[in-house]
Order: C-alpha cells, then sequence, then structure tokens
C-alpha cells in the first residue's frame, strides 16, 4: 500500500460517541441467511476501518502511543516568484497534526478488535456482487442489500456503506454517476531523514511548474515527501539512487530556476505596497531543512486524479471517502474529507436509530447528502482551480497568482476562514 | 424527494378536477402528465409543477367552492376510509369505510407515496412517546431506551409507528380492524428478525381485546385515530382499561376548527390532494378542550398538549405553540393511591373515579412529581 500521507485535524472527529443507542453493526461475518446486519461496510482503507471503528463507539488512544507530529506552522509558496503565504496560529495551538497512513491503520486495527463484540471484520474477502432491493416492499422481495462475497457467502443488510476507493466497486454496481478526469499527474512519497535534528513544527509545500512537492514533519528528524509531479517523472524518483533523489528534492526546494525578473520586480511592488499598509508582519522566506537521507523502501507513487459521485446515497447505501470524492493531494485534504463524511453519516444514523428509525431509509441518508455535498463540492472545487493554476509557468497566470498570494497573505481573516474550513 | 410524488398525487387529483367539468388550459394539463412519467426527475418536476399551481389555485378556489360544498356533503353521507368498521352498539367504528381503504393498503410502504405525511409524522411522534416513557423510568438501555415497555398501537394501520417503536425496544401489540393493513403490516415486519419477535399484530377493534387485556400496556397509543371513531368516549373509556396504573395515553389528532376545515379538509384533500380525498369528516375533528374533559372524567390526567404543523412543500412537521391545526396530546392513568387533589396541584392531578384495587406504585410516583 502507498505509505499516504494524511493532514489530521485531531479531536472532535469522533467525539460523537453520543449516549445514543448502539448501532449494532457488524462489518463482513459469516452468516446465514436469517443474519441481517444493521450496516456493513464495504472497504478496508483509512475511512471503510474508521467508519467500522465509530460505528463500534470506541474511543481513540491508540494514535497517541504512535508515530504522529503536530505542526504549528505552514509555509506555501511558489517556484516562480517570491510570493508566499504563511499559515499561523496566533495563540501558539497546534494547526494539525501529521500521521502516517499505517500508523492510523494500526490504531484503527487495535480499536476494532477492541469493539469486536460489536463489530466482526472480514480481512481478505472480497464482494462480488451486490443486490439492491426494489422501492417499496413487493410481495416476497426482500427489502434488504444483499452482498455476495467471493466465497459464495452472501451478507444481508439494512444499510451497506461503500468506502472502498475512488474505482468503487459499490459505486460501480449502484450505477450511480461519476464525474471524474486524470490529472497527468503522479504522486511520489517517502519519509526522509533530515540533515540535522530541528524543532521541525513546520509544514513546507512549494508549488512547483510540474507539481507540489510538500515537505511534512514527522519527528524532529523525519519527515515526509509528498512530490506530485508528472507519470515519466514520478517513475524516474523513485528508481533513482537515493543520493540523486535527495539532491532532486533539496534543489526543487531551493533552485531560483523559474524565476523571471518581470514576476520578481512585481512580486516585490506588491510587497512594499502591503508593508506600507500594514507595517506588522514581515513575511520573508524561509527555507525548508535539507534532507540527507530517504528511507529505503519508503518511496512509492500513486496516481492522481479528481472524482466526485454525483449522489452520495441511495436506497439503503451511502458512500463516504474516496468513493464519494478524490482530490489531489496538495492541500492535504482527501482523508479528511472522508473523516467528515464519516462524522457526518454517524450523527445523522444515530439520531435516526434514536427515533426508531430504519436505518436505510432515505430521509437521514439525504441530509448527510446534503450536509457533505456542499462542504465537498466547495473544497474539490478549489483544489482543482489551485492545481490548473499552479500548473503554468506562463507569466500572466504567473502574476495572477503571485499577487493573488501575497494579498492573501496580507489578510489575516481571510487566512483564519481558511484554516477553520479545512479544519472542519 | 418528498414534495415531487405529493404534488405528483395533488396534481393527479387536481386533473380529475379540472376534467370533471372545469375550464382549464390544455397545455398546463398535458405538462403535468409528461411530467408524471418521470418520477425521477423530481426537482426540475417541482420547479415545472409549483408555478403552475400557485397561480392556478386562486382561480380554482373560487369555482371549486361549490364544488367543495357538494363534494362535503356528499361525503358525510358517504363515509370515509380511516375510521374502524366496528359493529354497532357501543362501537367506534364504520364499517363502509373499510373499502376505500382497502384500496390503498399496500401503499403504507411507500415513504414517498400516499403515506408520506405519515411517515414524515414519525420525526415527530416518536421522539414525543419515547421521550415521555423515559421520564417515568430511572435508567435505560442506551440501545434500546424503550425495552421492558409493553405498548399498544390502536389503528397500527400498516405499522408506521408500530415499527419505530419496536426498533426502541418495546414490546407493541398493534390493532387494526381493517384486515388488509394487518396483513401488510405482518408482511413487512416478517423481514427484520428482531421486529418479527417484538411486535404482535391483530385484526381486531379495541373494544375486543379490553377483556383480555386489562391493565396490561404500560402505553397505548392511538394515532390519528380519534378523529375517525363515532363514540369517543368509549375508546378512552376503553384506553382506560388497558393501561395499566400510571400508564400513558399518547394522542395525535386534529382540531376542530375553521382553520382546520379550510386547510385540513379543502386545502390538504380537495385542493392540493396531500390527504387522500374523503380521509376526513370534519365533524369528527375534536378539539383539544373538548379532548381533554373527556380525558380527566375518565381517570386520565393530561400532561401536555403541543400543536404540530406540517410544511407540504418540505414534506416535514414542526412543534408549534398553535393547536388549532393538528395536536399531540399525553395524559397519564392516575395511580391507585388516594391522593387528596388540591388546586396547587394541578399538573399532576388526580382523578375522582379510582379503581377498587390494591396496586400502589409510589415509588413512580414520586418521579412523576419530579
Amino acid at each position: 500500500m502507498a505509505a499516504q500521507l494524511a493532514r489530521v485535524r485531531w479531536g472532535g472527529v469522533f467525539a460523537a460517541a453520543q449516549k445514543g443507542p448502539r448501532v449494532s453493526c457488524r462489518r463482513w461475518a459469516g452468516a446465514s441467511a436469517d443474519n441481517v446486519y444493521d450496516v456493513v461496510v464495504s472497504g478496508g482503507g483509512l475511512v471503510g476501518a474508521a467508519m467500522a471503528c465509530a460505528l463500534g463507539f470506541g474511543a481513540w488512544d491508540h494514535i497517541c502511543n504512535m508515530r504522529y507530529r503536530a505542526f504549528r506552522r505552514m509555509q506555501v509558496w511558489d517556484a516562480c516568484s517570491e510570493a508566499l503565504i504563511m499559515f499561523d496560529k496566533d495563540n501558539l495551538d497546534d494547526m494539525g497534526y501529521i500521521v502516517e497512513n499505517d500508523v492510523i491503520m494500526h490504531a484503527l486495527t487495535k480499536q476494532l478488535e477492541a469493539v469486536s463484540d460489536r463489530v466482526t471484520v472480514l480481512y481478505k474477502s472480497k464482494a462480488v456482487s451486490y443486490t439492491w432491493p426494489y422501492p417499496f416492499s413487493m410481495a416476497d422481495s426482500s427489502p434488504w442489500v444483499h452482498i455476495t462475497l467471493g466465497d459464495g457467502r452472501t451478507l444481508q443488510t439494512k444499510l451497506l456503506i461503500g468506502a472502498d476507493g475512488h474505482n468503487s466497486g459499490v459505486r460501480q454496481a449502484a450505477g450511480i454517476r461519476n464525474v471524474s478526469w486524470n490529472y497527468d499527474q503522479s504522486a511520489v512519497v517517502a519519509t526522509l531523514h533530515l540533515s540535522e535534528a530541528t524543532e521541525n513544527n513546520v509544514a513546507w509545500q512549494r508549488f512547483l511548474p510540474s507539481g507540489p512537492i510538500a515537505l511534512l514533519p514527522l519527528s524532529d528528524t523525519l519527515s515526509s515527501l509528498v512530490w506530485s509531479t508528472s507519470h515519466e517523472h514520478a517513475a524516474e524518483l523513485v528508481s533513482m539512487e537515493e543520493e540523486e533523489f535527495v539532491d532532486a528534492i533539496n534543489s526543487a526546494f531551493w533552485s531560483d530556476v523559474n524565476h523571471t525578473d518581470f514576476i520578481d520586480s512585481a512580486g516585490s511592488m506588491l510587497q512594499s505596497a502591503v508593508a506600507f499598509l500594514k507595517p506588522a508582519r514581515v513575511s520573508a522566506r524561509q527555507l525548508p531543512p535539507s534532507v540527507a537521507r530517504v528511507d529505503a523502501k519508503s518511496r512509492v507513487l500513486f496516481p492522481l486524479g479528481l472524482g466526485h459521485a454525483a449522489e452520495y446515497v441511495r436506497p439503503r447505501l451511502a458512500l463516504i471517502g474516496d468513493a464519494a470524492h478524490r482530490v489531489h493531494p496538495l492541500a492535504g485534504q482527501g482523508v479528511n474529507m472522508g473523516f467528515g463524511d464519516i462524522s457526518s453519516l454517524l450523527h445523522h444514523l444515530s439520531t435516526a436509530a434514536f427515533n426508531g428509525k430504519d436505518l436505510g431509509s432515505m430521509s437521514h441518508l439525504t441530509s448527510y447528502e446534503t450536509d457533505r455535498q456542499r462542504h465537498n463540492t466547495a473544497l474539490l472545487a478549489a483544489t482543482d482551480l489551485l492545481k490548473r493554476l499552479y500548473s503554468t509557468r506562463a507569466t500572466p497566470l504567473v502574476l495572477l497568482r503571485t499577487w493573488g498570494l501575497q494579498a492573501t497573505n496580507a489578510v489575516s481573516p481571510l487566512k483564519e476562514q481558511i484554516m477553520a474550513f479545512a479544519s472542519k | 424527494m418528498w414534495g415531487g410524488s405529493k404534488l405528483s398525487s395533488s396534481g393527479s387529483r387536481f386533473l380529475g378536477r379540472l376534467r370533471s367539468g372545469f375550464r382549464s388550459t390544455k397545455a398546463d394539463s398535458s405538462r403535468l402528465t409528461t411530467s408524471a412519467v418521470y418520477p425521477k426527475n423530481q426537482l426540475s418536476w417541482i420547479l415545472q409543477i409549483k408555478p403552475w399551481l400557485f397561480n392556478e389555485n386562486r382561480i380554482m378556489w373560487f369555482k371549486s367552492y361549490s364544488m367543495t360544498f357538494a363534494c362535503l356533503n356528499w361525503m358525510k353521507s358517504y363515509r370515509l376510509p380511516w375510521t374502524r368498521p366496528y359493529s354497532t352498539s357501543r362501537t367506534t367504528v364504520d364499517r363502509s369505510e373499510v373499502k376505500t381503504f382497502l384500496a390503498l393498503a399496500h401503499r403504507w410502504w411507500d415513504e414517498q407515496g400516499v403515506y408520506a405525511p405519515l411517515h414524515s409524522m414519525n420525526d415527530l411522534r416518536v421522539p414525543f412517546i419515547r421521550d415521555n416513557l423515559l421520564k417515568t423510568v430511572a435508567n435505560h438501555q442506551p440501545g434500546k431506551p424503550l425495552s421492558g415497555m409493553k405498548i399498544l398501537d390502536v389503528g397500527c394501520g400498516g405499522g408506521l409507528l408500530t415499527e419505530p417503536l419496536g426498533r426502541l425496544g418495546a414490546s407493541v401489540i398493534g390493532i387494526d380492524p381493517v384486515d388488509e393493513n394487518i396483513k401488510t403490516a405482518e408482511h413487512h415486519k416478517s423481514f427484520d428478525p428482531v421486529l418479527d419477535k417484538r411486535i404482535e399484530y391483530r385484526t381486531c377493534s379495541l373494544e375486543e381485546i379490553v377483556k383480555d387485556t386489562v391493565e396490561t400496556f404500560d402505553a397505548v397509543v392511538a394515532s390519528e385515530v380519534v378523529e375517525h371513531v363515532i363514540d369517543l368516549e368509549t375508546f378512552i373509556q376503553c384506553c382506560f382499561q388497558v393501561l395499566k396504573p400510571s400508564g400513558s395515553l399518547f394522542i395525535t389528532t386534529i382540531n376542530k376548527t375553521q382553520l382546520s376545515y379550510a386547510l385540513g379538509i379543502v386545502f390538504s384533500e380537495q385542493i392540493a390532494g396531500i390527504v387522500p380525498k374523503g380521509t376526513h369528516t370534519w365533524e369528527k375533528f375534536v378539539s383539544p378542550e373538548k379532548l381533554e374533559s373527556i380525558l380527566e372524567s375518565n381517570g386520565l390526567s393530561v400532561q401536555t398538549v403541543v400543536g404540530m404543523l406540517y410544511n407540504p412543500f418540505s414534506g416535514f412537521w414542526h412543534w408549534s405553540e398553535n393547536t388549532s391545526l393538528n395536536y399531540a396530546a399525553h395524559a397519564l392513568k392516575s395511580s391507585l393511591q388516594e391522593h387528596p387533589a388540591p388546586a396547587e396541584f394541578a399538573l399532576k392531578g388526580e382523578t375522582e373515579e379510582l379503581q377498587a384495587e390494591a396496586f400502589t406504585s409510589s415509588g413512580v410516583q414520586e418521579e412523576l412529581k419530579k
């Protein structure tokens, strides 16, 4: 599996463990035909496992005992100009946390064991086909969703949650239309050793014309790399020698080869105007720590694209995570949106269960859909726009984004709004 | 999603009346029929239908007033669906309505169909019942707040309210005199093994089970029922008899006001078709004051009366302080300890008619007084 990184907003997501009733949910279990499950979650990645945990109403202690890192500041800047934007929380609170994929999965697995009386996990099983119920009960047709597994067993459930990634089988089986396109980019991820131990609580991202490169802190000496670039370049990066790779990273962050004089002078012009109006802050460009080594087997790559399902819900079906929406990693929001989906779906399911409602009923599923589509569509559109805006070296666009970035950097309330939205 | 099919039935109803003698634009009717073919395209549906409905409404109102009156007079003699076909003396229901009801008996569980407002009313009445019952117990299991309670759902229809109560842990008996309704209800619950065990359905009237079930139920629910019964006094007396001491009676019904006539009968049935035509008779509507007096005189002290309001465009119900349309009431059967009834204790008023039984439930009484 790709060691995909997640910037996770800590806290509130699973404090949703209400006093509501336990949805006695099972996730894949060997069953006879008369066993009807309340919920089946199809898909065992970050979002699927987290949903299963959340439905079992567990607590989140395990990650704390493993590796994670709080970060306080975030600097994002352009390769074609001096413009940069710095996100910083005044009150010195942590902005967010970086947690590795594997760490989260490990914690989730442990938690699933803890709630195994309510949640059953079937590993290494594959859903082969799905049978959907008719709109309302006709004579002798089962009103539940039937899932046929690879080994021939069938499960029946009142609600099927599809969390099986951007090529979701559940979504395809339901015939839900998916708007999607591929970016001609792949992301390379790796774990890096820094040259010297530092406080390492800043997240760095630089937009190169070929794609953004980001360095995210994991510990005092370790950082994680996410480098989105063209397919060919990504393949090269993964196969090159360690030293070459390290050099490539350092120069990507430090080199000014893409600067032009015109843009530089336009940028400094606006910068002095801003400094005149608002003399307080001086955002000088800082450079990220240099990289010395890379962890041997940690280099992997995966392709990027955008996807958004036209409907998140159908009777007795809900899509969460990448099955519903797929986004470019430049904002680090992919799995966060998935966790947001979980939180919202859990809230709606709990309320419905406490009202004795049928879990697969459209009324509360539609509220979940409205809730999340509003939030996710905005984020998807913004991320796509940013990706396209920063993929070019064309002067007018570079000028536009340089000035735009500098202006945004100067307006603190706007930055706070951005941080708040991303933390939802 | 909700609005689409409600307005579809309203539209087709409207269309029917148009064809029955009013002049209308042909274009409008054809627009309606073509839209009706695509139930999935509901959003554009609503956009098409709504402005049309609003414009035509005002014109139709005046033209239809005389028609409505004639309709009403005819309806009064016809007798309407949802009342129960009980037998003659001391019964509460009318047999001739069963036929009309039978036609709709299989439509109960279509959440966007003709019974959509009742499905949506669950969002109000289930919490109403649940929260008022929870006040009477000290602890409850998180998964099943009503576990251990026995509830009688009178006039359960297809089981729309019975099933949520069963899911919350209660043992529920649902009764309805229309056999088809019970069959639909049985069929629907048969797929869910948990509900199958917790719910029992019977085709019978309330009077028929009174003898066997004296003082067995923690709660009796009569939702959208009392506006269809003929002899309300008898009905309430039967409810009293089957309730345990300190048991709860929950009633939801429609008030008898000019507004309920205008909106509840003329608009909902005649014009917009939100309720199947001929369902209600205005004369049978019960005002909260009348209901309270009957309840109090039969040993049930009224705890809460609160109004409910239906928004036909959103398809959702809301609580309201105004009881002039729909309202819900909660009454408690007195426990059997003799208590004086001073004026200050009006909220927990005891009744004069006490049964001669030695049952005391002082513990529960204390809780109630809190």
